[in-house]
């Protein structure tokens, strides 16, 4: 692994000033620390991807199938045929350049192909080539004339600048709010990887998650007994900090919801924490209401890395959910706190595995509140489902117990752009504490930045990138800190609560990183719990300092 | 120097010629005044209808806007009903805004680093503003011609006319919506080379419009203020053209058919290029779709079965850890646990 640059180091290496030759005369540089390890071949036969190999990004040499443009060529006439985004944006941007400065990669690294604008030109200038009139004219009067309209042949040096650079985007979707069309780069990334993929190319940090999801029902690969084992262990913890015996079921046929979150928050701090809000938030609608719903081992995971391979792997692994319910008998979902599960469950799940007619329109069994914006895909967020029990007032909260905590909130990327959940979760947070402070305005909601390792790029060996792509929220939360002395960053996303503390440690160490469901179970006051001197870290309480905790 | 304008700029300085010359040439008239215009009209309807067709040929597999503003959920939580919309009504006035006032471009901020490791994102409101300018103005003229195609001219043209010309300098009056776009094109053209990111991502095919329409407005404003174009004459003329009735007007001059060719070149060029944007911004997903997604579902028509790793390959797998666990089972142990899992379509 490369040494990561450090911080004042990383900032003040920022060259906006775009190199003297041209992009299309700039070949690829495949650096250490921006890039990622290649996929492992038996992760890749696992799932049954094709071309599962041993290859080394930095190798001249990608040991490609002899076909390998052919495929590529034809992958591409059959992803214009099938999906109207791409071939829409093929063709009409207009390179204004309105996007350039909006994305993460280009603000942290100044890499004039992180330019969103840039990044889909690289692959529409082999589409301008291979599928339109103009470029098959134009291209057939000489090589100049291609380079003029921006248009080239696909080669390996082509190529591997896709793959290095598909896999620096996060699909964050912040482009598309500023382009004045709606091109999504997303869009296009997603299906650049597609075509990667029909050759066998991509990157460990996704494929093996997506072998271990297929397999396990998880992205971490957790066996069911361990998985158990874990979420004992919290009981544990719970019962330590408050008093109270949690015991939440697994697997449980005839429960009235299934429960599905993100594998992280049961495997990485601080994500353990928000899983362990969700388990006493459930506990204590289960003594009080006799609310009843069951975790899942089989579907043990929220995200889909799937969604970072393909369509039709998104598909296959999220077909879980719905396989799971039925199975269950359940009535209704409900999700955890993640951000790209939220955007394949909110936009692509009812379409692509419904229709879900075996499930029932989700009702809060608390409140009697109808969620009529899930009444098809029968899915709805923790959030929703929170912030509607804390507007019934169904939940009895000791806020003060929050009041160490100043607390900001940063909007995922995938459930702010493509969803619009924005005003459930901070709701929730003012409800349960008493410090919040809002980013500045151009970095939240719908303007929010990625956390930058968004998209399956929460690996080590990229340290730099993920430093690059976090410097603009890491930049937001530093100047709250400083204005306002904020010290703890709220999300709602497992791989934000993974990827911010890397890059909140590094750029503004003084703040931490929680789920927005730790702070409930912080604050919710236990039926029969005993007085609580530590938080759900086991820190003390404020004015419990002194107190030994045993 | 930068081959991508210079290679547009001579592309256009040659049409230029190209048009001067040979209108002057035995038959020249007809062929720029008749045959190319009637030519490039037929191909921008063809083409402009045959791409639009394309694009709509192709499905809208899955329902994907890009929200921007908060979803509709619970009742008493409000939501942005025109940057999220949660019905057709919002998603028109968000097509009309987009269109009409390229509000997406109105959100641009410039991104800077300061001192001291601070990151500012200010409005950038030049390029919306002169964008605007530039297709409202483009517009207007367009609209004005409409003038030298209508006999009697309506009412409303002549009312446009007046605003257009509500300065009341020179004779003939001077029209600002010329002035505003040969600035915006200007203003659009100083910014792709100044803003060294924009150079950058420059094509050819970028600048190539921009100078064609500065040629035209240039043919234009030249006709109507400095070479006094014999207006009758060209009325006469454009009305042959719109009657099929074609017939050459002797006397209208050179920079005329300039001009008319200039605007065949554009209209030609139109569908095979980026300005298809026109009909485009109609037929993107992410603005032209409502966020029902989880309230109606969205059908793929080519959605297929895919291969899933079922339950009970999972229990199969895992039957024996399962039950030491304690967790709940669908088949009580057997003899013999398979090693690979099965799998089903």
């Amino acid at each position: 692994m490369s040494e990561t640059p450090k911080p004042d180091e990383l900032f003040s290496n920022i060259d906006y000033r775009p190199p003297s030759s041209g992009w299309m005369d700039t070949p690829v540089d495949i650096k250490k620390g921006i890039y990622s390890y290649a996929g492992n071949p038996k992760s890749l036969e696992y799932v049954g991807l094709p071309f599962a190999r041993q290859w080394n990004p930095i190798d001249e040499d990608w040991s490609l199938p002899e076909n390998w443009k052919e495929i590529i060529s034809k992958g591409f006439r059959e992803r214009l045929d099938r999906f109207r985004s791409i071939k829409v944006f093929m063709d009409i941007c207009v390179r204004c350049g309105a996007c350039a400065d909006k994305c993460h990669f280009f603000i942290g690294s100044g890499d004039p192909k992180n330019m969103p604008v840039l990044r889909a030109e690289l692959l529409r200038s082999v589409y301008r080539n291979d599928f339109t009139t103009a470029g098959k004219i134009i291209g057939s009067i000489g090589k100049n004339f291609k380079k003029i309209i921006g248009a080239r042949e696909l080669d390996l040096q082509v190529l591997k600048e896709w793959w290095y650079y598909l896999f620096q985007c996060t699909e964050c979707r912040r482009c598309s709010v500023f382009c004045p069309y709606g091109i999504d780069t997303a869009e296009i990334t997603i299906m650049g990887r597609e075509l990667l993929n029909l050759i066998g190319l991509n990157i460990d940090w996704i494929i093996t998650p997506v072998a271990n999801c297929y397999r396990t029902g998880n992205h971490l690969g957790i066996q069911p007994h361990a998985y158990k084992d874990m979420m004992d262990f919290f009981s544990d913890d719970i019962e330590e900090i408050t008093g109270v015996k949690v015991e939440p079921s697994f697997n449980r046929k005839g429960a009235e919801i299934l429960f599905v979150t993100p594998s992280g928050d049961v495997f990485a701090d601080p994500g353990t924490y928000t899983c362990v809000g969700y388990m006493m938030l459930f506990h204590y609608l289960q003594e009080k209401y006799g609310f009843d719903i069951t975790w899942s081992t089989y579907a043990s995971e929220g995200g889909n890395f799937g969604f970072f391979t393909s369509h039709e792997m998104m598909k296959r692994l999220n077909a879980k959910m719905y396989a799971e319910a039925k199975r269950l008998g359940v009535k209704w979902i409900i999700g955890g706190e993640c951000g790209h599960m939220w955007r394949v469950i909110h936009q692509y799940m009812d379409t692509m595995n419904g229709p879900a007619d075996f499930l029932e329109e989700p009702v809060s069994p608390i409140t009697g509140t109808k969620f009529e914006n899930a009444k098809s895909t029968k899915m709805v967020h923790i959030a929703e489902f929170t912030a509607d029990l804390i507007k019934h007032n169904k939940l009895e909260l000791d806020t003060s117990r929050n009041d160490h905590l100043k607390v900001t909130y940063h909007d995922s990327c995938n459930t702010s752009r493509g969803m619009g959940l924005l005003e459930e979760p901070r709701y929730v947070i003012k409800n349960v504490c008493n410090n919040y402070y809002e980013m500045p305005v151009n970095t939240i909601r719908e303007q929010t930045f990625c956390c930058g390792s968004g998209s399956g790029l929460n690996a080590g060996e990229n340290m730099e990138l993920r430093m690059q792509g976090g410097l603009p929220r890491a930049n937001a939360v530093k100047y709250v800190h400083e204005k306002h002395g904020v010290n703890m960053l709220s999300c709602i996303c497992a791989i934000d609560r993974a990827a911010l503390s890397a890059s909140v440690e590094y750029w503004v160490p003084e703040v931490e990183v929680t789920g927005v469901h730790e702070m409930v179970g912080n604050a919710l006051i236990l039926p029969g719990e005993h007085k609580r001197t530590t938080d759900l870290r086991s820190e003390p309480l404020p004015g419990m300092e002194d107190d030994d905790a045993e | 120097m930068n081959i991508s304008y210079m290679y547009s700029l001579i592309a256009v300085v040659v049409l230029f010629l190209l048009a001067y010359v040979g209108v002057k040439l035995p038959g020249g008239e007809v062929f720029f005044g008749v045959i190319i215009p009637y030519l490039a009209l037929i191909i921008f309807v063809l083409g402009f209808v045959n791409r639009v067709i394309d694009w709509a040929r192709s499905p809208v597999p899955f329902r994907i806007p890009t929200t921007c503003g908060q979803q509709k959920s619970l009742p008493w939580i409000k939501s942005a009903s025109i940057d999220n919309p949660s019905g057709t009504g919002g998603v028109i006035v968000r097509m009309i805004l987009e269109v009409v006032f390229l509000r997406s471009l109105f959100r641009n901020t410039k991104c800077e680093l300061k001192a001291g490791d601070k990151i500012s994102y200010e409005w950038e409101k030049w390029l919306w503003l002169f964008s605007l300018i530039f297709h409202w103005s483009f517009f207007i003229v367009l609209f004005r011609h409409l003038r030298f195609f209508t006999e009697p001219v309506p009412a409303c043209l002549q009312l446009l006319e007046k605003l257009d010309g509500f300065l009341q300098i020179g004779l003939p009056g001077l029209m600002l919506s010329g002035v505003a776009l040969l600035a915006a094109v200007t203003f659009l053209f100083l910014r792709r080379i100044l803003i060294p990111q924009v150079k950058y991502i420059s094509l050819g095919s970028d600048y190539f419009p921009l100078f064609l329409i500065f040629g035209i407005a240039f043919t234009g404003i030249l006709m109507r203020y400095f070479t006094k174009v014999d207006i009758v004459g060209a009325k006469a003329f454009t009305m042959g053209l719109v009657t099929l009735k074609p017939h050459i007007t002797e006397g209208v001059g050179s920079v005329f058919y300039v001009h008319l060719f200039f605007v065949s070149v554009l209209l030609a060029y139109f569908p095979f290029s980026k300005l298809m944007h026109l009909g485009g911004i109609f037929m993107s997903p992410t603005r032209n779709l409502a966020n029902t997604s989880r309230v109606k579902r969205h059908v793929n028509p080519w959605n297929y079965p895919v291969k899933i790793h079922t339950y009970e390959a999972y229990e199969d797998e895992f039957r024996e850890k399962m039950i030491e666990a304690g967790l709940p089972v669908e088949k009580m142990m057997e003899p013999e646990t398979p090693e690979e899992p099965e799998e089903k379509e």
